[in-house]
């Protein structure tokens, strides 16, 4: 318990013979004797104030510094060496990922069907903090908007050409990019085959992945009454020892993964930005450029998260939404309306046909695909889960686990598969209709305006595209800087502000230093190689929901 | 003169916010007025509270307390936030209607240089109420 004299003459109604009131409604609270923010710091110094924990916060944030010096440094020494530890991870260990991915879409579906799908998060009498709309915003905007805005066009249309080319052999080794067997000279089937590997990718399983950390944090915050950090969700494995050293190490994990995750995504998704103005506008696509993106960037971010969750983050992510569905509504009117239609169903049965095979992690003979494409994918998708997760599970609290389930899993996989198709099917008709190799011979970063340039009104859809890129941007580096702020407080949603601007700040600085040092893809390379020690957690996490839903009380 | 006071508290840090609680109460004595303690608190476990109905059994306990201990009328009202840092001064504006109070007494500190970014948050409920409101510097 966390008081010392409380008066126990409450009025407020309390279930009879409970310690602890639970939260609303039924709902089994964890007893245990920490008390949040027990470890934490506070201090006022130069009048700002601060509340954090000390070890966590202390440790990140020299680890974090550590890898920033040898990158910078050393980086033709490091480069190298990160670049083999993803390879090597990603070559070596395909299988454990893609099978540890087919663990958590299977976990996330079977909820969906059991009993236990109806408990509710929050206790069985929680109301949602958030309508559909807004709620929907926030969880697609953080968990993968660039993404589809830079392979929405580039993935379909690389599966497509590789699948059409057909596997080729050196040695007995496959040496081609194919998807399973491919489709050798057969534009219909490589164009599904391309499809469906794509949806594998942005589809369940990466939704699967942020589903099983989100629901156990907001399983262990809102209805167990634990912290909402990283650590919380091995309590049903390691017990009080979770408030530690074993916990500590996690949550560093943690910070280490979304920290360098966001600011490498931010040194990336800069460059790619810079890119589309050079394309559209011929602004020099130099290095003034893109800090000053990144500098525009983090600031309207910051300011994001100073006017706070509702008034920030939502409302991007709300402005967010609507450019997207006006851009993808646009591509599907203006472009080949017809095929984009009866594709979307034809897609999602390529997918379901396909689906097995790609998702087998046994036996492959597609290496290059298997490790280099669906293994990399997981790996990233894992190492951004802490962060996406624990937004997501923020502000889920009073959905039930079937409606949380639903929404996070299947309707962003629909969504998915709908602007892949627009987008993809749209720039592979172009190649196949009327043979414009534009979109196949340009630049990944350049291949959305490419394929846009195509399409009417290219100059305006463009300059959107390129909106969106930078918006979604901000969607996911305030959110990122609002969780990193929470692990490092300890779990707690409510220290003082100057510490989430630091973050957002630190977070720009970095993808600066990054990019004018060079070693953004060195440190994504080392990022990635987070997602190992996350699956680890992962599937414990997959452990901590079944425990902690069967001990949930279910009316 | 006056009916109804709010006063903000927050349960983590109720030594640092005796001064306010001790003008509350004399106030209270003199005009014969109501004290509602009110509190923003996130929905997630907290240092004082692990739910938002745990918080709200404590502040009852401590309002009651406090009107045990100055002999007055006390209520108290716990309003949930996700994000309490940044809604603080919104929900208090809107309690101040809500609870139909017509004086705000609250802790807050010295002014600084680092009010343009980060402003006091007794000023923004005295910009934006009807009600009188009494800051109490520490």
């Amino acid at each position: 318990m966390a008081s010392n004299s409380q008066h126990d003459e409450s009025e407020q109604a309390s279930a009879p013979g409970e310690r602890l009131p639970p939260p609303e409604g039924e709902a089994t609270l964890i007893d245990t004797d920490y008390v949040i923010g027990q470890d934490n710091l506070t201090a006022s110094p130069l009048g700002i104030n601060l509340d954090i924990h000390g070890k966590v916060f202390a440790v990140s944030a020299a680890i974090t510094l550590f890898f920033l010096f040898v990158t910078l440094v050393f980086q033709a020494q490091v480069e190298p060496l990160f670049n083999a530890t993803r390879d090597w991870l990603t070559g070596n260990l395909a299988w454990f990922f893609i099978l540890a991915g087919n663990v958590f879409v299977l976990l996330c579906v079977g909820l969906i069907v059991s009993p236990l799908g109806k408990i509710r998060i929050g206790g069985s009498e929680a109301d949602p903090d958030f309508s559909y709309t807004g709620w929907f915003a926030m969880l697609f905007a953080a968990g993968m908007g660039i993404g589809l805005m830079f392979y929405g066009v580039a993935e379909p249309m690389t599966h497509f050409e590789t699948a059409l080319a057909g596997p080729s052999l050196e040695n007995g080794m496959r040496t081609d990019w194919s998807p399973l067997g491919g489709a050798p000279g057969d534009p219909q089937a490589a164009a599904r085959l391309g499809m469906a590997a794509t949806i594998f990718h942005w589809g369940l399983h990466p939704w699967a992945i942020y589903a099983v950390v989100a629901l156990a944090l907001a399983l262990f915050s809102f209805n167990k009454g634990l912290p909402l950090t990283v650590r919380s969700i091995f309590y049903p494995v390691l017990g009080e020892r979770v408030w530690g050293w074993p916990g500590h190490l996690i949550d560093m994990l943690a910070v280490f993964a979304t920290l360098f995750g966001l600011a490498t995504s931010l040194g990336l998704g800069a460059s790619q930005a810079s890119a589309g103005l050079a394309h559209l506008f011929g602004m020099p696509a130099g290095n003034v450029t893109m800090v000053l993106l990144i500098i525009g960037i983090t600031l309207i971010a910051t300011l994001s998260i100073m006017l706070g969750v509702d008034k920030g983050v939502k409302r991007l992510s709300e402005i967010n939404m609507v450019l997207a569905a006006l851009l993808m509504l646009f591509v599907i009117i203006v472009g080949p309306t017809l095929l984009i239609l009866t594709g979307f169903f034809q897609n999602l049965w390529a997918y379901v046909a396909h689906v097995p095979a790609l998702a087998n992690p046994f036996f492959r003979d597609d290496a290059n695909f298997s490790q280099g494409w669906t293994a990399f994918y997981w790996a990233w998708w894992i190492s951004w889960s802490p962060f996406v997760g624990m937004f997501i599970a923020r502000i889920s609290r009073g959905r039930t686990v079937r409606e949380f389930l639903v929404s996070v899993l299947l309707v962003p996989s629909l969504v998915s598969v709908l602007w892949m198709t627009a987008f993809g099917a749209t720039a592979i008709d172009q190649f196949v209709s009327t043979g414009f190799d534009g979109v196949k011979t340009a630049a990944l970063e350049l291949k959305l305006f490419v394929m846009l340039g195509q399409l009417p009104l290219a100059e305006l859809t463009s300059f959107i595209g390129i909106v969106l890129v930078v918006v979604f941007f901000i969607t996911s580096s305030d959110s990122g800087s609002l969780v990193i702020d929470t692990i490092t407080a300890g779990g707690k949603v409510d220290a003082p502000k100057p510490q989430r601007v630091f973050w957002a700040l630190i977070e720009g600085a970095i993808a600066i230093a990054l990019l004018l040092g060079g070693g953004l893809v060195a440190l994504q390379a080392m990022t990635v190689s987070t997602g190992l020690p996350f699956t680890l957690v992962l599937l414990v996490g997959c452990f901590a929901i079944v425990k902690g839903l069967l001990s949930e009380p279910r009316g | 003169m006056y009916q109804k006071f709010m006063v903000p508290i927050d349960l983590a840090h109720v030594d640092a916010l005796e001064p306010a609680l001790q003008v509350a109460a004399d106030l209270a004595g003199l005009y014969q007025a109501t004290v509602c303690y009110v509190s923003v608190t996130a929905n997630t476990p907290g240092p004082v509270a692990r739910t938002p109905a745990e918080y709200a059994k404590k502040l009852t306990a401590f309002a009651r307390q406090q009107g045990i201990e100055h002999g007055q009328q006390t209520e108290s009202r716990v309003l949930i936030s996700h994000d309490p840092v940044a809604d603080l001064d919104e929900l208090l504006t809107q309690a101040v209607a809500e609870l139909g109070a017509d004086l705000v007494i609250m802790q807050t500190h010295l002014p600084r240089k680092l009010d343009v970014l980060l402003p006091a948050y007794g000023s923004k409920v005295a910009t934006h109420t009807n009600a009188s409101v009494f800051l109490v510097r520490s």
